[in-house]
């Protein structure tokens, strides 16, 4: 595979330290790995040409979003997804259509590919009654709809990790073959409720997938203040599941990694995590400049972005061309603008309704 | 008709509704296998529906409870034993900022129970004995209830499991095994969100529940052999509140003491209490009188645990300073 720049960046290889002496920058991802044998060795090219078209669409969305809020055309505040593409848009392709989902607040690529349009997804972000909370969550929360299989989020984390593994649960209960996936960021993983909910999906060999996306930073605090070791992966294979660290930035990778943990959950295995390694590229949520986060950091993860990562290698491959990927290009563009008109059309709720649907 | 204990009713509640629906199923810490739990309620379960149905967890009630979100969300009906109400605590996020919240910001459903031994008076300290009830009446989209009796305690149970909205279920554990009484055999369900008349009367109301009941009615009692005749409301459903029927009642005797076992402060009775004044001003001839718990942890020793918690001779004295008002 030619990846010249990827391979350049990744010479250094990531293990797992003890507590560093000296702060250290926090990891780097690790080099491309040998897959398990169950994921499919090659992506067919229509799958790889999606995948780029999906996080393109998600970029997109992402960068008019943070240009809109910076404009004062948003409301309240709102999360930047850039950076996790890479795992978002595979976090949904990989899944079946009978299968759920728990995003996080940097998903918003797996509500997209589970179908949510961008104009619904616009929607909740403005307030508008045409939002899948219509008007009752703020930003990237309470986007769920069943009907799609998604859930919607809550902020105190990771409490979408004990509810997937419920949803995972109900499904071994009835006997169906399906599968619950879920995520959370590196801060979810030193929270009580994610130690609990992996001892439990290990216990009852739960269906149940879930993705840490390791983004170096809760809000403002690095890794190596989270946590003593950067043990993520062997912590989970401590209580029994299947575990796997991936590179997040390669969307190929996170795929097949992802697709064989939902193959291996569905076929009776038990639960995986997969430790996807990211970098958040913007602060913790819209009004957060990041200061704290070293430049040469967001430099060195802006060079292997996903989307240019993808769009490179389907290039330098021969995957597809550029007419065919400029296309892409502004067919997304299309989409977000009409999105954002239609969003921006829509009314707001009704404030006679404030008291509707308390209860089911 | 047969009589049961207060324990056995709740009992007979989980098995009616597991036979009655597959979906139904039981969870919690020790409530599987032979052992059937703290209190044995789910004695015999596992024997009869199957381990799958009756499912042991390990301690951690923040992750169980969220794991019966998400069975709920996909349809499922669980009801989940945390072992004593004092340890709900632990399960908090899972309740009130989840389950609470979800049918409102996009319309899942999540129809679990939790069931939640409560109260005080058996010498069980400050861990063993609570009444957090009114942290879940504070919380939009949950429903509480807290059964006085038998009858009842198998009625809304049965009715708590067919909600399609989480319910917390507070049975009163000082009435378990001490409490008998007439219960409908087969199907028995008690409305969520209808109070009772327990007592009728004309001197005064006396508005309680869960185990307090029982002590308003020997109050009531008492206070008969004196020529005053004491009207008990059994609240029944915390939330939603009949409100009305509490209303009608003071609207007849014009006085009104609101008890419970929680601590006073804050509690369901200053709610209570409250609405009686906005709502019932014009009726009233007193004050409104409550009675609850201190303001302190339940404390485990007979004369500190008896100095606070609310009693008959506690509400027949509080109803007669009413009267003579």
């Amino acid at each position: 595979m030619s990846d010249p720049l990827g391979s350049q960046i990744r010479e250094a290889l990531f293990a797992t330290p003890a507590r560093p002496e000296e702060p250290e920058p926090p990891p780097e991802p690790p080099s491309p790995q040998p897959h398990s044998e169950e994921a499919p060795a090659d992506l067919p090219a229509d799958l790889r040409i999606d995948l780029y078209r999906w996080m393109r669409l998600t970029r997109t969305l992402d960068d008019t979003m943070v240009a809109m809020w910076k404009q004062g055309r948003g409301l309240g505040g709102t999360f930047s997804g850039r950076g996790h593409e890479g795992i978002s848009v595979p976090m949904g392709l990989a899944l079946g259509p009978d299968d759920v989902i728990a995003p996080m607040h940097r998903d918003v690529g797996s509500y997209l590919v589970r179908g949510m349009t961008p104009a619904r997804v616009f929607g909740n972000l403005l307030g508008r009654v045409t939002g899948p909370s219509e008007g009752r969550d703020a930003n990237l929360h309470g986007m769920g709809d069943l009907s799609l299989g998604i859930i919607g989020y809550v902020s105190h984390i990771p409490q979408q990790i004990p509810i997937t593994l419920g949803m995972a649960m109900s499904f071994r209960y009835r006997g169906e073959p399906r599968v619950a996936l879920t995520a959370c960021g590196d801060g979810g993983t030193t929270t009580g409720p994610y130690h609990e909910s992996l001892n439990m999906a290990a216990l009852y060999g739960a269906p149940l997938v879930l993705v840490v996306e390791n983004n170096q930073y809760a809000y403002s605090t690095p890794l190596d203040q989270q946590m003593a070791t950067f043990a993520i992966t062997e912590r989970a294979a401590a209580y029994g599941l299947t575990a796997r660290t991936e590179d997040g930035n390669d969307v190929e990778a996170m795929f097949r990694s992802i697709k064989a943990a939902v193959d291996r959950a569905r076929s009776g295995g038990g639960p995986t995590v997969i430790e996807a390694r990211t970098m958040r590229m913007l602060g913790h949520a819209i009004h957060d400049g990041a200061e704290y986060v070293p430049r040469e950091l967001l430099e060195r993860w802006e060079a292997r972005d996903p989307v240019d990562h993808q769009r490179r290698r389907l290039l330098s491959e021969g995957v597809s061309g550029e007419a065919g990927l400029a296309e892409i290009d502004a067919w997304a563009r299309a989409e977000i603008d009409a999105a954002v008109a239609e969003a921006e059309a829509a009314p707001f709720p009704d404030p006679g309704t404030v008291s509707d649907r308390i209860y089911a | 008709m047969r009589e049961l204990t207060y324990i056995a009713a709740i009992s007979e509640a989980i098995s009616h509704e597991m036979e009655r629906d597959p979906d139904v199923l039981v969870l919690g810490e020790d409530v599987g296998g032979d052992f059937g739990g703290a209190f044995k309620v789910t004695k015999g379960l596992a024997a009869r529906f199957g381990d799958r149905r009756v499912l042991n967890t390990p301690l951690a009630e923040q992750s169980f409870i969220g794991m019966a979100n998400g069975m709920a969300l996909m349809g499922l009906r669980p009801i989940v034993e945390v072992q004593f109400a004092d340890f709900i605590s632990t399960g908090f996020d899972s309740i009130v900022q989840s389950a609470a919240t979800i049918h409102y910001r996009f319309g899942g459903k999540v129809p679990w129970v939790i069931r939640a031994p409560s109260d005080g008076g058996i010498r069980s300290g400050p861990f063993h004995s609570q009444n957090p009830e009114a942290w879940f009446v504070h919380t939009p989209g949950l429903k509480v209830v807290a059964p006085s009796n038998p009858a009842d305690a198998k009625g809304l149970l049965c009715s708590a499991v067919r909600d399609p909205n989480p319910v917390i279920y507070f049975e009163a554990k000082p009435l378990y095994r001490s409490l008998r009484g007439p219960v409908p055999e087969g199907e028995h369900l008690v409305p969520i969100g209808e109070a009772a008349v327990v007592r009728p009367g004309t001197d005064l109301t006396v508005v309680a529940y869960g185990s307090q009941v029982s002590q308003a009615l020997a109050a009531a009692a008492d206070l008969a052999a004196d020529g005053i005749e004491a009207e008990v409301v059994d609240l029944r459903s915390l939330k939603p509140l009949d409100f009305q029927t509490v209303a009608e009642s003071v609207s007849r005797t014009s006085r009104a003491l609101v008890v419970h076992s929680a601590n006073r402060l804050a509690g369901v009775g200053a709610e209570v209490s409250a609405r009686i004044s906005e709502e019932c001003f014009e009726w009233l001839d007193a004050p409104v009188t409550r009675l609850g718990g201190l303001d302190v942890p339940v404390p485990f020793s007979p004369p500190l645990e008896d100095a606070y918690r609310p009693d008959a001779h506690k509400i027949a004295a509080a109803a007669r300073r009413l009267v003579a008002y």
